[in-house]
């Protein structure tokens, strides 16, 4: 069986019990997604699985056959950033860095489901189109903490990339 | 993690034949994979049924049903439940984040098992974890524990935000037998309480596989879910409140009410109901509905302070949904 990560065929044949994130960083090299809590509590593990952010310490790597596997080192390269990657170092959306690549895949995801009218907890009509305020924001990245603290201007990153967007 | 053996099914039928072997299923993963990684569950063998077709919100006459591997965020995002069935839409997004959401399966939610902190520590005696052994809660730290319906052998809550919902519109949660048939159980028959054999949370016999949730006709009215919790994202409840009533000519024509965050199963109490039914919304009558929930409701010391809370939150709940602004 075998992953397609990145675009890029990877072949997995190990214990059943290896976690997609231990996937990506043991067997593949991909070291940009990072393990934080490995229970699902705090979001650095976050990868696009089919496009969709998920937390990869909460699967099985042998549950993905075939599926198509986004990562941080999918979204840019040092030489021709992310619009995300590129906001997250303008507006210092971070100070170590630990949380940076879940918080950037999470925000590429999140951008698309608002596109989609997902609604969230803090949104007021379930239904309609959604906008994007500061607080939309938080909510939707409650998922990703940052024990730097660097949320203000992360809120801010995401926000100027969206305003490009639009 | 313990070794296991691991399978995927790509029907209902090879499902079934492996967990009528034994195997245990895995949807979202969200829960099992956390627990198995703790060696709180430790199955011999799992079988994936992420690829068994039970996907997909289909209406059945005015009934809608909602395939057992219908993510949250997908369940939530329907246009349908959030047009006709809005207070599960709430309870959803009310729950976790959209990364567990994105995971998390219908049926994986409804058989999300307790946050109960001496359950997730192997250190600790667990009835739940190790039947027998004793409850630790008991007597111990139990802020986020039952004051209703508990027993002597636990006093764990169920955490879910999802079935809170389903139980107060009252849906019913189709199952696959391990003989191959099919039965179906009310959301508010399903969660058990604790009694003398808190290892099992629900009535699902060894085998069996949940293949869909059938939300009744819509049933119009005003929906709310509240939820209180310790953050104001990303915390399971301490109290939450599912709320669907109907108001006509100033009363209360119909009302269904269910409760999280205060005992092993989602809670619900046909006399709350009953009560309020044919009412004029005040103060002193949720004030009685608030007596008669909380009739036996029990502290165990840290979590004393849930019973005024589920007072309070009630009578807010009820106030919002009857438009009383009293
Ligand atoms: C950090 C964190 C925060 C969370 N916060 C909340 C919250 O605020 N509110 C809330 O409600 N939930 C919360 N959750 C729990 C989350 O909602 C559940 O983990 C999720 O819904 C489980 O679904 P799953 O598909 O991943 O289940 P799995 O982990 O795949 O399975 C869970 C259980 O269900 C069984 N199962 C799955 N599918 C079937 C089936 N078809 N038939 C029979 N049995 C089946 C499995 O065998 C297993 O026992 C949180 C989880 C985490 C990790
Ligand atoms: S309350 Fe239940 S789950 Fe918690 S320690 Fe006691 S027996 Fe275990």
């Amino acid at each position: 069986m075998a992953l397609i990560i990145n675009g890029r065929e990877y072949a997995f044949e190990g214990d059943p019990r290896t976690t997609l994130l231990d996937f990506l960083r043991r067997d593949c090299d991909l070291t940009g997604t990072k393990k934080g809590c490995d229970h699902g509590q705090c979001g650095a593990c976050t990868v696009l699985v089919n496009g969709q952010r998920i937390n990869s310490c909460l699967t099985l790597a042998v549950m993905h056959d075939g599926e198509s596997v986004t990562t941080i080192e999918g979204l840019g390269t040092i030489d021709d950033l992310h619009p995300l990657q590129a906001a997250f170092v303008k507006h210092d959306g971070y100070q170590c860095g630990y949380c940076t690549p879940g918080q950037i895949c999470s925000a590429k995801a999140m951008l698309e489901e608002a596109a989609n009218n997902w609604p969230s907890f803090v949104s007021e009509n379930l239904s309609g189109e959604t906008r994007l305020t500061p607080d939309e924001i938080r909510e939707r990245m409650s998922g990703n903490l940052c024990r730097c603290g660097a949320y203000s201007n992360i809120v801010d990153a995401i926000v100027e990339v969206m305003e490009r967007e639009q | 993690m313990k070794p296991f053996e691991y399978n995927r099914a790509n029907d209902l039928d090879h499902a079934a034949r492996l967990t009528s072997d034994g195997a245990r299923p895995i949807a979202g993963g969200t829960n099992l994979l956390d627990l198995m990684k703790l060696e709180i569950e430790t199955p011999d063998a799992l079988v994936d049924i992420n690829r068994v077709p039970l996907g997909g919100i289909e209406p059945d006459g005015d009934e809608l049903r909602i395939g057992a591997l219908v993510t949250n965020s997908a369940c939530a995002a329907d246009e349908r439940i959030r047009r006709d069935y809005p207070v599960l839409a709430r309870a959803i997004l009310a729950g976790a984040t959209f990364q567990l959401r994105n995971k998390a399966t219908t049926a994986g939610n409804l058989c999300q098992r307790t946050r109960c902190y001496y359950f997730y520590n192997t250190e600790m005696p667990c009835n739940k974890r190790e039947p027998g052994s004793g409850c630790s809660a008991i007597g111990g730290f139990n802020r986020i524990h039952a004051v209703l319906g508990a027993s002597d052998a636990c006093i764990a809550t169920y955490p879910g935000d999802m079935a809170v919902a389903l139980c107060a519109l009252n849906a019913t949660v189709e199952i696959a037998t391990a003989e191959g048939h099919t039965r179906s159980v009310p959301v508010r028959a399903f969660h058990r309480l604790p009694d003398d054999a808190p290892e099992r949370d629900n009535v699902l016999e060894p085998g069996e596989v949940i293949t869909a949730v059938v939300l009744p006709a819509p049933p119009g009215g005003k929906h709310v879910y509240r939820k209180v919790r310790d953050r104001s994202s990303y915390a399971f409840a301490l109290v939450s409140i599912a709320a669907v009533v109907r108001m006509d000519g100033g009363a209360i024509a119909s009302a269904a009410l269910a409760f999280g965050g205060l005992a092993h199963k989602p809670w619900h109490d046909e006399r709350v109901d009953a009560l309020l039914v044919g009412e004029v919304p005040s103060d002193a009558l949720f004030d009685k509905a608030a007596d008669l929930l909380l009739d036996g409701a029990q502290g165990h010391g840290t979590n004393d302070f849930k019973i005024p809370m589920a007072r309070r939150t009630l009578k807010a709940v009820l106030r919002e949904v009857t438009g009383d602004a009293e």
